[in-house]
């Protein structure tokens, strides 16, 4: 019986639908900054991530490098970004480059508005997702943590929306969970935390949020151990998945006995 | 003389993006690849028949670790 329910928590709520492809992990996985292809490799395999995000470059004849080789070898589904765009312009041209480059419609868009904290420009964003949507992308927008914004962009035909937790790279978590949550009201496409995840429990606190599914990069890839980093958050995801759909208790101020009063001996 | 991939390279009159993806050492069916002109897409399918115009600005990239 209660291997029976086991089973059903895992089939019923395990899967992961994004515009129309299932994936089994809900932990999608940046490749930068990992140490080595070989590390990145294992790092992978340890995530069970089966979507992996990858940057558009110039080829560098001096270093021929095998990523297409090492990610196709690993079994992953690649998903190419932007990252680096400042303009729409640029990122609607590296969106159809990345089209060209993997026969893939999907694109991670990124469209980024300063350098510091490389947040979001938020209106060139909606721009370029409005006109990558119309070419017949499948557009996935790193956001900003804007319901509104969320919105718009879903308004606009995006397949997800990828807000941040804090800014990329920060390990700073998710610094206002509130807004997560109003997202999560906000719009029925799949959600997905996209920055700023530190360590395994601010993935698991974006799962226990709502979101449908983490990604994370340097969290894991600049880790001191990438590859156990890898698989604490691929527990965490799961976790943080499960504890959602079991109903957390409300938060009280003061205790609640979990022991009833009745039978409470009388000791004198 | 174009630009490709931000440095200035000897292409005479009529050479096409194959012969360029050539000089780096890539072949037509390289796996990854993906090439603009003047900021527009060249298709694959276009690289041996596409020649490339004076001052040509030839962008070629290919998959990175990022984002």
């Amino acid at each position: 019986m209660m291997r029976g329910m086991h089973e059903a928590i895992g089939t019923a709520s395990k899967e992961l639908t994004i515009a129309g492809r299932t994936l089994r992990s809900r932990l999608l996985l940046g490749t930068g900054g990992f140490p080595s292809l070989a590390i990145m490799a294992e790092a992978i395999a340890a995530s069970g991530s089966e979507l992996v995000t990858v940057a558009l470059r110039r080829v560098d004849p001096a270093s021929r490098g095998s990523l297409i080789d090492v990610l196709a070898e690993a079994g992953v589904e690649l998903l190419p970004n932007t990252a680096g765009c400042f303009t729409a312009r640029d990122a609607v041209l590296t969106a159809r480059l990345a089209r060209e480059a993997f026969q893939t419609d999907w694109i991670k868009l990124e469209v980024i508005g300063d350098e510091d904290t490389l947040l979001p420009d938020a209106p060139e964003l909606l721009r370029a997702a409005e006109q990558l949507v119309d070419e017949g992308f499948v557009v996935l927008p790193y956001t900003t943590d804007d319901p509104v914004l969320a919105r718009r962009l879903v308004d606009v035909g995006c397949a997800a929306v990828m807000p941040l937790g804090s800014p990329i790279g920060s390990g700073m978590g998710i610094r206002n969970p509130y807004n997560l949550t109003l997202i999560r009201e906000a719009v029925d496409v799949p959600l997905v935390l996209d920055a700023g995840v530190g360590t395994a429990s601010d993935a698991a606190l974006a799962m226990e949020l709502g979101c449908d599914a983490v990604m994370a990069a340097s969290a894991i890839s600049r880790a001191e151990d990438p590859v156990r980093m890898a698989h604490a958050m691929r527990a965490a995801v799961e976790a943080g998945h499960l504890a959602r759909g079991a109903g957390r208790i409300p938060r009280r101020t003061y205790a609640t006995a979990s022991t009833p009063e009745q039978g409470l001996p009388d000791f004198g | 003389m174009i630009r490709l991939n931000g440095e200035d390279c000897d292409v005479s009159p009529g050479e096409t993006v194959a012969a360029v993806l050539a000089r780096l050492e890539l072949s037509p069916e390289a796996r990854g690849v993906a090439v603009a002109v003047d900021g527009e897409v060249v298709p694959r399918a276009e690289w041996r028949s596409f020649a490339l115009a004076e001052h040509a600005r030839v962008e070629v990239l290919t998959a990175m670790q990022g984002g």
